[in-house]
């Protein structure tokens, strides 16, 4: 039977957490998402499943757990906001170098700097450009309510072990503080060592038998021939989930002359003014990236053939933007609209932006 | 009562010729050689082998575990 | 009286009594000649050897000279970012509670830029051994001062020797975490000498009992040599050792 309970997006994921059969959650306190390991303690997840829950003595020691856990081929996961995330991206650049699966959740806050802890999407950069140091990505999920907070816990593990990649959820203080009607997933088993090592035995670090080589951990190659070699064979993973993993999400776009992009929170705002600027006569559509990387470049850019001009509509001072006038490659006008540094911009503003940047303009 | 007595094997190619078994061994057994192996380091080789008494020291300081011990007890006549 | 064999002799009739463990590899070590990273390698890998518990351990190396360690440990091995190897040995034993689980760290790695995780990895009792290879100096990165550089020595970045008015005094980290209640062993050994290398693989033997017996953090100092950083001779850099590091970081076990 469905279950159905009303939730806070945090509350979502720390939940969903638990019903994905992970093995570990290794946190911080950071305002506007330290309800999720609030949950997880009161919650007792090693009572429900044997998950293990701990709070770390920083947001770097927390990542660097999770790279630990990660690298035994355990389900690994931690969460932060902003400033939080800025110090786990050391970990996280070690984490995708050695490629080891794990969930990253950013329920994003105002900066720069200590900024201010009201909602904001100004790590956009930060999540689909690297963040921390060398060439790598992330693959990062963007939810716009508390169901896909909590559906893409699962999914996030799914790909993360599919590609031995970290997965990021880039999420912002309005999903996470909302509460919604959440579906929430069935439980699924956790693995045992047995079934852990049967199916990640070739690369995790579970002690090593006399019948087989020994298990590296590592981001390690002074050979610089080499190195350029495990670049090679990241790039080429890069190029698969590219290829194959792209979402998104498409309102009213069928006959639309003009299109919002937007993600997450400024996606639901968005398809608020979509319905004003429908009222006023105005033929928008919203085109909302779910992985906003890999981005649904080809799709935006299909779309720019029909479409008279894009609006991107984020909580920021202009990111997503930028990968949208790449995908549409000066086809039609690309225009930005936003608020920041905590402020949440009006399906009204939206709806003017779009009318004076790209109709009147 | 019989005199345990000691051998070294020494890989000569591993040593780096650091001199600290040289330095530990108490019967003064060890030396280093004036031929360099094919790092180019002076390697350690058992000069006096006929006083080694099997006592582990030079293979216990050396950082490369390149010294092996043997040792043998004579039954009593 | 018996014949007297010739040295050939006694290999071939004889016993072992010294051959290298075989949870070492057969890679050459990376490490300069005469550094006592080998021998604390070796005889870490003896006693998980001894205890048969090769197959059931993940180690985790630092950053710094034993970045690659696990280039000769012939077990299962992470290598941490720099001073995150407690965090990360505490991912590993957290959700692997039934493996055995060690870091091997230097001073940089440990008592600078690991601070913070050393610590708290300490104060929760993390059931894990923490092996801390003390030179006083960054070898890696080519002589520079360390937290446990001496008073008055001389480094790439103190080349006026420390002073400890701008500098302040080598950290002692183990007696420090020897403070907390999460720590059940802390000692400190040196392997520049026979004797001294056996007390040392004795407490490292003891660190991985504790480990086996769910005690807490067993933390096992050994205070080494760098001769290359120090600008030594091998053999005079353990005579300095004796003479200068000793009396500074004293040998013995400081708690249980």
């Amino acid at each position: 039977m469905e279950e159905v309970r009303l939730m806070k997006g945090n509350e979502a994921i720390a939940e969903a957490a638990i019903r994905a059969g992970v093995d570990g959650y290794f946190g911080y306190p950071i305002t506007p998402q330290s309800e999720i390991i609030e949950y997880l303690m009161l919650e007792q997840p090693h009572l429900r499943t044997g998950m293990q829950v701990l709070q770390a003595e920083s947001e770097v020691a927390a990542i660097n757990m999770v790279y630990g856990a990660a690298g035994c081929g355990k389900k690994a996961m931690t969460s932060s906001s902003s400033p939080g995330i800025s110090l786990k991206l050391e970990g996280i650049s070690y984490i995708a170098a050695s490629e080891l699966p794990c969930l990253i959740v950013n329920v994003q806050r105002g900066g720069p700097g200590l900024g201010t802890i009201q909602p904001s999407q100004a790590d956009y950069f930060q999540a689909v450009k690297g963040g921390g140091h060398g060439d790598y990505r992330l693959l990062v999920l963007a939810p716009a309510s508390v169901q896909e907070m909590a559906d893409f816990v699962d999914l996030s593990f799914e790909l993360a072990f599919k590609y031995r990649t970290p997965v990021m959820i880039l999420s912002d203080g309005v999903i996470g503080q909302m509460m919604e009607k959440v579906v929430l997933p069935p439980q699924k088993e956790r693995l045992s060592n047995e079934e852990l090592i049967k199916k990640y035995g070739s690369w995790a670090t579970t002690g090593k038998p006399a019948s087989r080589e020994r298990n590296i951990i590592t981001s390690l190659e002074l050979k610089s021939e080499r190195q350029e070699a495990h670049n090679h064979k990241l790039q080429a993973k890069y190029k698969e989930i590219s290829e194959n993993e792209v979402r998104f999400e498409k309102l009213n776009c069928d006959d639309a002359e003009y299109l919002i992009v937007a993600y997450g929170s400024s996606a639901r705002i968005s398809q608020k003014a979509m319905q004003i600027g429908r009222e006023k006569g105005i033929k928008v559509g919203v085109l909302r990236p779910i992985t906003l990387w890999p981005f649904p470049s080809d799709e935006i850019n299909k779309l720019a053939d029909q479409v008279k001009g894009i609006l991107t509509v984020e909580m920021s001072a202009g990111q997503m933007v930028e990968d949208v006038r790449l995908a549409v490659n000066g086809k039609i006008k690309v225009e930005y609209f936003g608020r920041y540094g905590g402020m949440i911009p009006s399906p009204n503003e939206v709806i003017e932006a779009l009318e004076q940047k790209l109709i009147g303009g | 009562m019989a005199k345990v007595k000691g051998a070294i094997v020494v890989d000569t190619e591993r040593c780096k010729g650091c001199n600290l078994c040289v330095v530990a061994c108490p019967t003064n057994v060890i030396e280093l050689n004036e031929e360099v192996n094919i790092k180019g380091f002076n390697y350690a080789y058992p000069k006096f082998h006929d006083a080694c008494t099997g006592c582990t020291n030079c293979a216990t300081v050396c950082p490369d575990m390149v010294i092996t011990v043997y040792r043998f007890k004579p039954a009593k006549a | 009286m018996a014949e007297i064999l010739t040295p050939e002799e006694i290999i071939k009739q004889g016993e072992p009594v010294f051959v290298k463990t075989k949870l070492m590899t057969d890679n050459t070590l990376s490490y300069c000649p005469g550094c006592g990273h080998g021998v604390a390698h070796r005889i870490t890998m003896e006693v998980l050897e001894e205890m048969g518990i090769g197959d059931q351990t993940i180690g985790v190396a630092p950053v710094g000279c034993s970045v690659l360690a696990y280039e000769f440990m012939n077990i299962d091995m992470q290598q941490a970012a720099h001073g995150r190897a407690p965090a990360v040995a505490t991912g590993i034993k957290r959700l692997f509670p039934e493996k055995y689980v060690f870091t091997y760290q230097g001073d940089g790695d440990l008592a600078a830029i690991g601070t913070a995780e050393t610590i708290h990895a300490c104060n929760r009792g993390e059931n894990i051994v923490i092996i801390f290879v003390n030179n006083g100096i960054y070898g890696m990165t080519g002589g520079q001062m360390a937290p446990t550089t001496l008073e008055g020595m001389v480094s790439s970045t103190s080349p006026h020797g420390r002073d400890v008015e701008m500098m302040g005094s080598p950290i002692k980290m183990t007696e420090m975490v020897a403070t907390l209640p999460g720590v059940c062993f802390a000692t400190r050994q040196a392997v520049h000498k026979p004797g001294l290398v056996r007390k040392a693989k004795k407490a490292i033997r003891k660190a991985f009992e504790n480990q086996k017996d769910k005690k807490g953090t067993s933390i096992v100092e050994i205070v080494s040599n760098c001769n290359s950083g120090w600008k030594m001779t091998p053999v005079d850099s353990n005579i300095w050792l004796e003479e200068n590091m000793l009396p500074v970081f004293p040998l013995g076990d400081i708690k249980g």
